[in-house]
C-alpha cells in the first residue's frame, strides 16, 4: 500500500486516493479539427513505462485536491509529487 | 512409550497440569507447552495423514514450519482448522483432531491411496480426469482431497483492525531483534517489536548461551522487559508479521484472547489485525531447517535435528530413547550433544560429507558416539512409527540400524519470506547453501540468522548497529564458530523420498515434472503442488528448486524461487475481515425519513448504497400487487415518492454558466433563473455517464441534479475538470445530496395535495408551469419545489433540509389522505417511467451509449465545443447499425418479455439484434411494456422481431417508439 505525500495534507495511505492516470496529456484543441487519428491518440493511446512515470492522484476521500506523482512503476517508489500548475522538473 | 518427558528443565510450569484431548483420547500437559510439546512428551507419535497417500506422519518441526501435524482445534462455532500443532498453545480443555484421516489418524481408511501410490503421480488428476468433463469427477476429488473442514456456523467471537505507525518496526526477538529493538527504543524511537511466539527470545528459548553475562532466556526476558517499559515501544508476542507491502507497509496478526479453540474469556477480541507503517523495518526473523531428502524420511521419528534440541530444551520433551542423527552439515552435531545431555543415546551420526570438521566427530566420538562419514540413510523402517534405519556406508555396504528417532538436517533457509515480499532481491550463498537477502528495495535491513549470519555475536552486533545502536552492543561469551555444509539435495536410493510433506511430492515427482518439461518453479509448484497449502513450502522450497537444479543441469541461482506471497503463516478470515461484517460489511445510507418508511409497512431494498422503499405492501399484499396498486394511484390520485437519493451538486461563480456549457452535451447558459433543464453528460469518449435536471438558482448559482448512483462520481468528476483543464474558471462545486431531502407528489390530485398542506405561492399551471422552480414554505417549512416529472403525471418535487423530511412526509400523508395519496416505492416509479418511454440511465443505457443512441443526434448540431463532442464523429460511433433505445411491444402476450433476453429477427437463424433493457406490466393498460437497444431500432419501428426466450423458441414482439403514451422520448410537457 503506497504511502502518498499529499500536497495539500502531508502523508496518507493510498485508500485514500484514486489515480488519474498519466499527467500533462493535453487536450488537443480546438477539438473540431483534430485528425480522428490525433484524437484516438489522445483518448486511448498512452504511455506505459516500465520506470518512472508522471500520473495524476487525487485525494479522494480527503481534500479532494488533484496533483502529480512521479512514481516508479516497478518499485513503486515515488520521488516527487507536485501540485498543478507548477512546472514538472 | 517413546518420548518422555524429562525430570526437570524447560519452560513449563509443572505445578500447572493441563488436560486436553487429541483424536478423543485425554492426555495431560502443562501451562507452557504446544500440543505438539504435550503430544511429544506424552509418546504420540502419529499425529496426522498426509494429504494425497495417507500416509502415518509425526511431528517434523518444533515451529510455523510444521508441516506434518496439522491439527482442527475445538467444536462447533469456535473450531479451528489446519493448525499447527506447533503453534497451538495447550490450555485446559483443549480439544484437537488430525486432520486429513478418518476415522483416525492411527487408522485411516485413505491409506489405501498409499498402495496404489505407483499409479497417482504428479499431475494424475489432471492426465486422468480429462475425459469426459473433468467437472465430473471434481466434487468427489475435492472432497477426497481437502484439509480440514470449516464450521459452517456463525462465528461468534470479534475481530478488530487497528492502524499504527512507528520509527521502527522490528520483527522476531531473537538476539539480533532484541538487539535492534533495545537499541532503538534507549534512542527514544517509536519501536514496535513483534514476536509470534508467546514468549520473546526465539532460539535463546532453547539455544544454550550466554549474554552480558546472563544466560540468554534470561538477557531475552530483561531486554525485552525493557523495550515494553519504553515510553514510546510497544512489544507484541503472539503476533505474526505476515505481510510487507509497499512504502513499509506491514500487516500484523495477533492472536489476542483465547487459545484457539477455546471461548473468548473476556470483552477482548479473539485476534487483531495491525496495518503498520513503519518508517524502517530490521527483519530479525530467524531461519528455518531444511529436511533432508531420503527414502522414508516421512515416517514419524524423523525430526528435524533443532527440533529435537527445541523440545529438548525448551519443553522437557524428548523426542526418543535411541536415536540416529543425519546430517550434510554441522548445526545437527548439537542436536546429538542435547541429546546426550537429555540422558538419551545416540546410535549414530551419519554425515554425508565424507570429512566434515575434525573437531565436529572428536566431540562426539570422545562421548562414544560412533560416526559414520560420507555415509546415508537409504531407508527407515517401523510401522506405524520408526523403529530402525538403513546405513549405507561409504563403501556402500548396508547396515541396518535400530533407533526410534532420526534427527535430520539439510541445512538452513533463512527466513527471508517478508524480505521477498518487500521487493528485495534473494542471492544464492553457494558456501552456506542458501538463499539470504540482496538487495533491498525498501527501508529495510535483515539481520542475524534471517541475513544468514548464523553466529550469535555478529547477530547481536548486525541487529544493534540496525536499531542505531551506539557503542558496544550486548556481548555475547563466546566467538562464533563458523559452520560448513557439504550439499546433499537428494539421496540416490530407491523408494519414496519426500520434499514437500505436506503435499506428499517425493523426490521423484520432481524429477517427472522435469521429464514433462516443467522445469521452471512457477510450473513445477503448479504441476505438483509442492509448496503450496498451509505451510507454503517452508520446509520444501529450497531442497525441490535444487533437485530441479540438478536434473536440469543448471545453476541454483538460475533456477530460483518461486513467489514468497503473504500471509507467511495462514491467517483468518474473521481477522481480515475485522468489524467490516454483517451489516457493517457494506454499511446502507438511510434515507432522512426512514423511520416514517418504516411506519408506512415499506419494504426496503438496496439501490446504490441506500436502502430504500421497493414497495409498501399492505397486509397480505404481494409485491407485484403493491407495485401495481402504487403505479395506478399515481396515475388515478396521487402517489408521495422519497427521492432523496437523487444527486445535487451546487455549481456556483462567474463562470458557473460557462462551465456548464463546456460539461453538458446541451446548452445551459441560456436556462433562466427559476427555470429547470433536462441535460446530458458524456465522456471524453462519447458515452453518455449521467443526465438530470439543473435548475438554475442565480445568474451564477446552478444546481445540478444527477442521477442517485452518480452523485459522488458526477462531484468529483466537475472537480477533475475544473482543476485539471480549467483551472482559470471562476467557480465551486459543492456537492449537497445528503443536505436535502427530496419528497415528491405526483399524480392528477398532486397540487391539490400541496395546496391542502398549505404553501405560500401560487401553484396554479399558469403560476408555476412545468419545468420551473420556486423557493418557498411547505407547510410551514421552508422548501424548493421542482416541476419536473419522471413518471408523465403533474409532479412537484420538494427539497426541505434533511433533518425536517419527517415533518414535511408527515404534513404531506395528512393533507393527501383525502385524495387518496398512496406512498410509492422505487418499483412502481420505475414502470411509471417504463410506461412513458423515459431512459433510466444505467439501465436502458451502458458505457458505450452515445446521445445518439438514445435519440439525442441533435445535440451534435452545437457549435462550440464540449467534453464528448470530438469522439462523436469518431466512425464507430457514426456507423448506421448501432443500437438505439426504442420500446417494444408484445404481439401476442400479456406476460412481460424478461429484461436481459435478445431479439432477433424471425428470418435470423442465429445472432442477436439488441436486448431488452427495462421491462415490466403496465397496470393502466393490462399489458406488458418494455424499452431496448435494438440494432438501428428508430428505422425499424413496427417491425416484428422474437424476444428469444429458449433454444429456438421466442415470443414476437414489435418495435415501437419508446413509451406507450407519448410520441417520442423527451420530457412531458404538462
Amino acid at each position: 500500500m503506497l504511502l502518498i505525500a499529499c500536497p495539500w495534507c502531508g502523508p496518507r495511505d493510498e485508500t485514500e486516493f484514486v489515480n488519474g492516470g498519466e499527467a500533462h496529456i493535453d487536450r488537443p484543441t480546438p477539438a473540431e479539427s483534430v485528425s480522428d487519428a490525433d484524437w484516438a491518440a489522445y483518448l486511448f493511446f498512452h504511455d506505459n513505462p516500465r520506470g518512472w512515470l508522471a500520473e495524476r492522484w487525487v485525494h479522494a476521500f480527503g481534500c479532494r485536491q488533484w496533483f502529480n506523482v512521479e512514481r516508479d512503476t516497478v518499485t513503486h517508489e515515488i520521488r516527487r509529487v507536485w501540485r498543478l500548475g507548477e512546472p514538472r522538473a | 512409550m517413546s518420548g518422555r518427558r524429562l525430570p526437570g528443565g524447560g519452560r513449563i510450569d509443572r505445578n500447572r497440569p493441563l488436560n486436553f484431548t487429541f483424536e478423543g483420547r485425554p492426555y495431560r500437559g502443562y501451562v507452557g507447552d504446544t500440543l505438539a510439546s504435550a503430544l511429544l512428551a506424552a509418546g504420540v507419535r502419529v499425529v496426522g495423514r498426509s494429504f494425497k497417500y495417507h500416509r502415518p506422519r509425526g511431528l517434523l518441526a518444533a515451529g510455523v514450519e510444521e508441516a506434518n501435524a496439522l491439527v482442527q482445534v475445538g467444536e462447533g462455532a469456535r473450531a479451528e482448522v489446519n493448525l499447527r500443532a506447533t503453534e497451538v498453545e495447550l490450555h485446559e480443555g483443549l480439544t484437537a483432531r488430525a486432520v486429513n484421516c478418518w476415522p483416525s489418524a492411527r487408522f485411516d481408511v485413505g491409506a489405501v491411496n498409499n498402495l496404489f501410490g505407483r499409479l497417482l503421480p504428479a499431475g494424475f488428476y489432471y492426465k486422468t480426469f480429462m475425459w469426459p468433463d473433468w467437472r465430473w469427477f471434481e466434487p468427489v476429488i475435492r472432497r477426497a482431497a481437502g484439509l480440514g473442514r470449516p464450521s459452517i456456523l456463525p462465528d461468534p467471537d470479534r475481530y478488530e483492525t487497528r492502524h499504527a505507525h512507528c520509527d521502527l518496526l522490528v520483527v522476531g526477538s531473537g538476539p539480533a531483534g532484541l538487539a535492534a529493538a533495545l537499541a532503538a527504543s534507549r534512542r527514544g524511537e517509536r519501536v514496535m517489536l513483534v514476536e509470534q511466539d508467546p514468549l520473546p527470545g526465539g532460539s535463546l528459548l532453547w539455544r544454550p548461551a550466554q549474554i552480558d553475562g546472563r544466560s540468554g532466556s534470561d538477557w531475552a526476558e530483561r531486554a525485552a522487559a525493557e523495550i515494553a517499559a519504553a515510553p514510546d515501544a510497544l512489544v507484541l508476542t503472539r503476533t505474526t508479521a505476515i505481510g510487507y507491502f509497499d512504502h513499509n507497509a506491514l500487516a500484523l496478526l495477533e492472536r489476542v484472547a483465547g487459545a484457539a479453540g477455546s471461548p473468548g474469556p473476556d470483552h477482548r477480541p479473539r485476534q487483531r489485525l495491525w496495518s503498520v507503517r513503519a518508517r524502517r523495518v530490521v527483519l530479525a526473523a530467524g531461519a528455518l531447517e531444511r529436511p533432508l531428502v531420503f527414502p522414508g524420511n516421512d515416517r514419524p521419528g524423523v525430526m528435524l535435528a533443532s527440533a529435537v534440541s527445541e523440545y529438548a530444551a525448551r519443553w522437557a520433551a524428548r523426542a526418543g530413547d535411541e536415536a540416529v542423527v543425519f546430517t550434510n552439515n554441522d548445526s545437527a552435531y548439537a542436536a546429538a550433544h542435547a541429546l546426550l545431555d537429555t540422558g538419551g543415546r545416540v546410535a549414530a551420526v551419519v554425515d554425508s560429507r565424507p570429512a566434515p570438521p575434525a573437531r565436529r566427530t572428536a566431540s562426539l566420538q570422545a562421548r562414544g558416539v560412533r560416526t559414520l562419514l560420507g555415509a546415508s540413510i537409504v531407508a527407515t523402517h517401523g510401522r506405524p512409527a520408526l523403529t530402525g534405519v538403513t546405513i549405507r556406508d561409504a563403501e556402500g555396504h548396508d547396515h541396518r540400524v535400530a533407533a526410534d528417532v532420526l534427527a535430520m538436517s539439510g541445512g538452513w533457509n533463512p527466513t527471508v519470506h517478508l524480505f521477498s515480499q518487500s521487493g528485495g532481491a534473494l542471492v544464492w550463498d553457494g558456501e552456506q547453501a542458501l538463499f539470504r537477502p540482496g538487495r533491498s528495495a525498501q527501508a529495510e535491513v535483515s539481520v542475524g540468522a534471517a541475513a544468514g549470519e548464523f553466529g550469535l555475536s555478529t547477530a547481536i552486533e548486525q541487529g544493534w548497529r540496525a536499531g542505531g545502536g551506539e557503542g558496544a552492543p550486548p556481548l555475547a561469551d563466546a566467538a562464533d564458530e563458523r559452520w560448513t555444509i557439504g550439499p546433499l539435495w537428494r539421496v540416490p536410493a530407491r523408494g519414496k523420498a519426500f520434499v514437500d510433506f505436506q503435499n506428499d511430492v517425493t523426490a521423484d515427482d520432481i524429477a517427472l515434472s522435469a521429464r514433462e518439461n516443467f522445469v521452471s518453479v512457477e510450473h513445477l509448484k503448479r504441476y505438483t503442488t509442492l509448496g503450496m497449502a498451509a505451510d507454503q513450502g517452508k520446509t520444501s522450497n529450497v531442497n525441490a528448486l535444487a533437485i530441479m537444479a540438478e536434473l536440469t543441469g543448471r545453476p541454483i541461482a538460475d533456477v530460483g524461487t518461486t513467489r514468497f506471497r503473504p500471509p507467511f503463516t495462514p491467517a483468518t478470515f474473521g481477522a481480515i475481515g475485522g468489524r467490516a461484517r454483517g451489516e457493517l460489511f457494506q454499511p446502507l445510507r438511510r434515507l432522512p425519513a426512514h423511520d416514517r418508511h418504516v411506519q408506512a409497512g415499506a419494504a426496503f431494498e438496496e439501490y446504490g448504497g441506500w436502502l430504500r422503499p421497493a414497495h409498501y405492501p399492505g397486509a397480505g399484499e404481494s409485491a407485484h400487487a403493491a407495485e401495481q396498486r402504487e403505479a395506478l394511484a399515481v396515475r388515478r390520485a396521487v402517489g408521495l415518492f422519497d427521492g432523496s437519493p437523487l444527486g445535487k451538486i451546487d455549481v456556483v461563480g462567474a463562470d458557473a454558466a460557462e462551465f456548464l456549457d463546456r460539461i453538458y452535451a446541451n446548452t445551459l447558459s441560456t436556462l433562466k433563473v427559476g427555470r429547470a433543464r433536462y441535460g446530458l453528460m458524456l465522456n471524453e469518449q462519447g458515452a453518455v455517464i449521467d443526465d438530470g435536471v439543473t435548475v438554475r438558482l442565480a445568474a451564477d448559482h446552478f444546481l445540478v441534479g444527477t442521477t442517485g448512483g452518480g452523485a459522488d462520481r458526477i462531484a468529483a468528476w466537475l472537480e477533475e475538470w475544473l482543476q485539471c483543464e480549467w483551472p482559470d474558471l471562476d467557480v465551486l462545486v459543492a456537492p449537497v445530496t445528503t443536505a436535502w431531502a427530496v419528497l415528491t407528489l405526483s399524480g392528477p390530485k398532486a397540487r391539490d395535495v400541496l395546496d391542502a398542506a398549505g404553501v405560500d405561492m401560487a401553484i396554479g399551471e399558469e403560476d408555476f408551469p412545468h419545468m420551473t422552480f420556486r423557493e418557498c414554505r411547505v407547510a410551514g417549512v421552508p422548501a424548493r419545489i421542482s416541476r419536473v416529472s419522471f413518471t408523465g403525471e403533474v409532479s412537484f418535487e420538494v427539497s426541505v433540509a434533511a433533518d425536517r423530511a419527517c415533518e414535511l412526509w408527515d404534513r404531506l400523508r395528512l393533507a393527501g389522505a383525502p385524495f387518496g395519496l398512496a406512498p410509492v416505492g422505487i418499483e412502481a416509479w420505475m414502470l411509471l417511467r417504463m410506461e412513458m418511454g423515459y431512459l433510466h440511465l444505467g439501465a436502458d443505457t451502458d458505457g458505450a451509449t452515445t446521445p445518439d443512441d438514445i435519440g439525442w443526434g441533435r445535440v451534435l448540431k452545437r457549435r462550440r465545443d464540449f467534453v464528448g463532442r470530438r469522439s462523436l464523429t469518431r466512425p464507430e460511433l457514426l456507423r448506421k447499425d448501432r443500437l438505439q433505445f426504442v420500446g417494444v411491444e408484445a404481439v401476442d402476450s400479456t406476460v412481460p418479455v424478461p429484461v436481459g433476453s435478445h431479439l432477433r429477427s424471425p428470418g435470423l437463424p442465429s445472432g442477436s439484434e439488441g436486448y431488452v433493457t427495462s421491462s415490466g406490466l403496465s397496470p393502466t393498460l393490462g399489458r406488458g411494456v418494455a424499452l431496448a437497444m435494438v440494432r438501428a431500432g428508430r428505422s425499424r419501428y413496427g417491425e416484428e422481431l422474437l424476444v428469444i426466450t429458449g433454444e429456438g423458441r421466442g415470443r414476437r414482439v414489435r418495435v415501437t417508439v419508446p413509451g406507450v403514451r407519448g410520441p417520442g422520448g423527451e420530457p412531458l410537457d404538462g
